[in-house]
């Protein structure tokens, strides 16, 4: 339930008003001020949080949209997939399994660049059915054309959202958006939020147009008719392209953003806590910088200079600007919460990313990669320690071994 | 009690056709589509969309309407049409819809009737898109017409065997050898009874057939015009996936209505209303027997005498023991018959 607190008696239509909301309470609240046209419902923990947040957004008359339950995630995204190409603003989402029952409505929607927005509560896969966060889910449609990022607080959220709808809208880019949020640690944990105004929210965001993409009677196009060897590569490579362009429009937006509501990072794509003038910067995703920012602190107070790069965006992925904040400590930690069976090294996505983004750099610092807190299980400071330990040791050294270090697992 | 707990959401009337002289001439399926010689399915896209008008969007989910008829750089569709998944007629035409009444209810778009109808085929609609199409039949606040068009296999795929396939026809994926006979044993599904049995805020469900292409689109016009979620079954016969000379597509169409296998009906607000040749077997005109449509398709060419008469034996049993023949396949206790009766 929302908290409304004693700053948020703002009478004025251009004041932000500060609410105690969880991270889907405030993808809720950006919705509603993003005039949203149709969105559909189906029950999966952690992200359905945020369809009952925009139920009772519809049932007090504070949004005006097609509210559809479906039967399943699959007719859940393929409904809103042809509500976009008509023209109306969709919202969609779901966690875990339920998101790989979608799998199919998941990769149709790139190539037909259906600019639809979702959320992802990140959640374990079955089986065993667990409830707790990991990062696979949404890291399957890494290689397909959907853009990605992951949020860490209740306003990042909310915040990301208005961005989402603009970025994905913009007919540079017209591509899927989905917007990661640790299942538990953020889609269920309140925290004080400032919350626009409409009138804010309407300069910044633009109505969603489809233009020649529209599809009614008035433009009578055919969509998506078969095509094989003549012409697939041609459309993969549109959308390469416009994920290519995506980059372009994402710093517009945040830039637009802090113009328009006087917040929000100077750097899209990924946060630095203490990193200028770290020996090592650790690597992560989500709500897991909690943890990571406090072992920071007590590091720090202890003479360690140890940083922090918590990524924001993974698709389009950072890599050159990545690779600047990386290359210049003398190790380099990355906490996957998730993994990849058989990979290089058996890491996690998000390390063999980094590996090859740093690839090309004349400077690649020692690389060691962890796979930690899987299944939500909590990343403790000693987990932390000990990684740092590891990534000084691999400093030292001047390389690091090719192996994958679990953290926190029963050995 | 409230006099009528009907919900109704029309929002056009859609005249039928009287007759033949009248359908209007324009033609919103044309050239440039690539379906087989007799194909009865391609006929079936243009009645309908003759039917339905220019102002009309057209959802088509994976199968042969799709791959035959929309090759990039060609189209056949004068209004505007877009693929949709395999599973995902029933989710396309609530999307379609649920988009544009949003828009138009907001003001973000002209208010006007638009048709929305999303195709299947019996592999899509009757197998894997079946849960989709059930939910699309109780939102009722978006109007739309599913057509499932029934060839009775997934025929774009090489001719294998779906949920709508008759019982015993050769497919690919049932093909009569020495050891085994028949390997497809189960009886088709009754679709269009159960979609209307099965939603009844669904205000009208039809089966149709393109050798009775007149009433076909009025049936169509009927569901446009009713509004709501609405369903249409069209059985198409196919000289690629049945085996017969492609002359003879409409005359199969005649044969299966007049043996009675495919009975030509619409369920309007829970009413059952028989059409043509169907109805005059429900007033007594005798069925013509089933071997004399199934022998004249190779599917069905290794039956035995056995094969014959089994399938005739089932056919019989939906005429004389469904409680009501054709279309709904429970049948009272005598003990409930007799105390009906009584009252």
């Amino acid at each position: 339930m929302a908290v409304v607190t004693p700053a948020a008696h703002a009478a004025s239509s251009e004041e932000d008003k500060e609410l105690l909301i969880s991270g889907s309470e405030a993808v809720a609240e950006a919705l509603a001020l993003a005039d949203l046209d149709v969105v559909t419902a189906y029950p999966i923990r952690p992200y359905d949080t945020v369809m009952q947040a925009i139920a009772k957004k519809i049932s007090g008359g504070q949004l005006v949209a097609e509210y559809i339950v479906a039967e399943g995630e699959h007719s859940q995204f393929e409904i809103v997939k042809h509500a976009s190409t008509v023209g109306a603003r969709v919202f969609c989402g779901s966690s875990g399994v339920g998101w790989m029952y979608a799998m199919e409505c998941l990769v149709v929607t790139p190539p037909l660049r259906v600019p639809m927005v979702c959320l992802v509560g990140n959640r374990a896969l079955d089986d065993p059915g667990a409830f707790g966060v990991e990062h696979n889910d949404a890291l399957v449609v890494r290689d397909v054309g959907w853009m990605l990022c992951w949020v860490d607080t209740s306003q990042e959220a909310l915040d990301t959202t208005l961005i989402a709808y603009r970025v994905a809208e913009d007919r540079r880019v017209f591509l899927p958006l989905a917007i990661s949020a640790d299942g538990a640690f953020l889609t269920h944990s309140q925290a004080l939020t400032m919350v626009p105004p409409k009138a804010k929210v309407d300069r910044y965001l633009p109505r969603y147009d489809r233009g020649d993409l529209l599809l009614h009677p008035d433009n009578p196009i055919t969509v998506a008719p078969q095509a094989n060897e003549d012409w697939v590569i041609e459309i993969r490579r549109q959308n390469n392209e416009a994920m290519a362009r995506a980059v372009t429009v994402i710093e517009e937006a945040y830039a637009d953003f802090r113009r328009v509501f006087g917040r929000g990072p100077e750097n899209p794509w990924f946060e630095e806590y203490m990193a200028d003038d770290a020996d090592v910067i650790l690597v992560g995703m989500g709500t897991i910088s909690l943890s990571l920012k406090v072992a920071i602190r007590e590091m720090r107070a202890k003479g360690k200079k140890v940083g922090l790069v918590r990524l924001r965006w993974f698709r389009p992925f950072p890599t050159e600007k990545l690779v600047a904040a990386l290359s210049r400590a003398n190790a380099i930690g990355i906490i996957d919460r998730d993994y990849s069976f058989g990979s290089p090294f058996g890491s996690g996505v998000v390390a063999n990313e980094i590996r090859a983004a740093l690839y090309n750099s004349e400077r690649r610092p020692p690389l060691v990669s962890f796979i930690c807190g899987l299944g939500g299980r909590e990343v403790t400071l000693e987990d932390v320690y000990k990684a740092t330990d590891m990534c000084y040791a691999a400093a030292a050294a001047g390389k690091s071994d090719s192996k994958t270090h679990w953290l926190g697992v029963r050995e | 009690m409230a006099e009528t707990t009907t919900f109704t959401n029309a929002t056009q009337i859609l005249e039928p056709f009287r007759g033949v002289k009248r359908v209007t001439i324009e033609e919103y399926f044309t050239s440039g589509h690539r379906t087989c010689q007799g194909c009865e399915s391609a006929l079936v896209m243009k009645l309908m969309v003759k039917a339905s008008g220019p102002r009309t969007i057209v959802l088509g989910s994976t199968g042969c309407m799709y791959v035959a008829n929309t090759t990039y750089y060609t189209t056949p569709w004068v209004v505007p049409w877009m693929h949709t998944q395999l599973g995902s007629s029933g989710s396309a035409a609530l999307g379609t819809a649920a988009g544009l009444k949003a828009l138009m209810r907001k003001g973000k778009m002209k208010s006007e009737s638009i048709n929305v109808i999303a195709f299947c085929g019996d592999g899509g609609g009757a197998d894997m898109g079946l849960g989709a199409i059930s939910a699309t039949l109780t939102h009722k606040e978006y109007n739309s017409l599913i057509l499932l068009y029934d060839n009775e296999s997934y025929a774009n795929t090489d001719i294998q065997l779906s949920g709508m396939t008759p019982f015993g026809a050769n497919t690919t994926f049932s093909p009569p050898g020495k050891a085994i006979r028949n390997i497809h044993t189960r009886w088709k599904k009754n679709m269009a009874g159960l979609m209307a049995a099965g939603h009844p805020e669904c205000r009208y469900v039809a089966t149709v057939c393109a050798s009775y292409a007149v009433e076909m689109m009025n049936k169509v016009r009927r569901a446009l015009t009713i509004g709501g979620p609405t369903f249409i079954h069209s059985l198409d016969p196919c000289p690629k996936g049945w085996d017969y000379d492609p002359m003879l597509s409409h005359e199969l169409g005649e044969l299966a209505i007049e043996t009675g296998i495919f009975p030509l009906y619409e369920v309007e607000d829970g009413q059952v209303k028989y059409y043509g040749k169907t109805k005059a077997i429900v007033e007594g005109r005798a069925r013509k027997p089933v071997r004399e449509y199934l022998l004249k398709q190779g599917r069905f060419a290794h039956f035995t005498e056995e094969d014959l008469a089994y399938f005739q034996a089932k056919v019989d049993e939906q005429w004389e023991k469904w409680e009501i023949p054709a279309v709904v396949p429970f049948r009272r206790l005598d003990a409930t018959r007799a105390a009906l009766s009584a009252k």
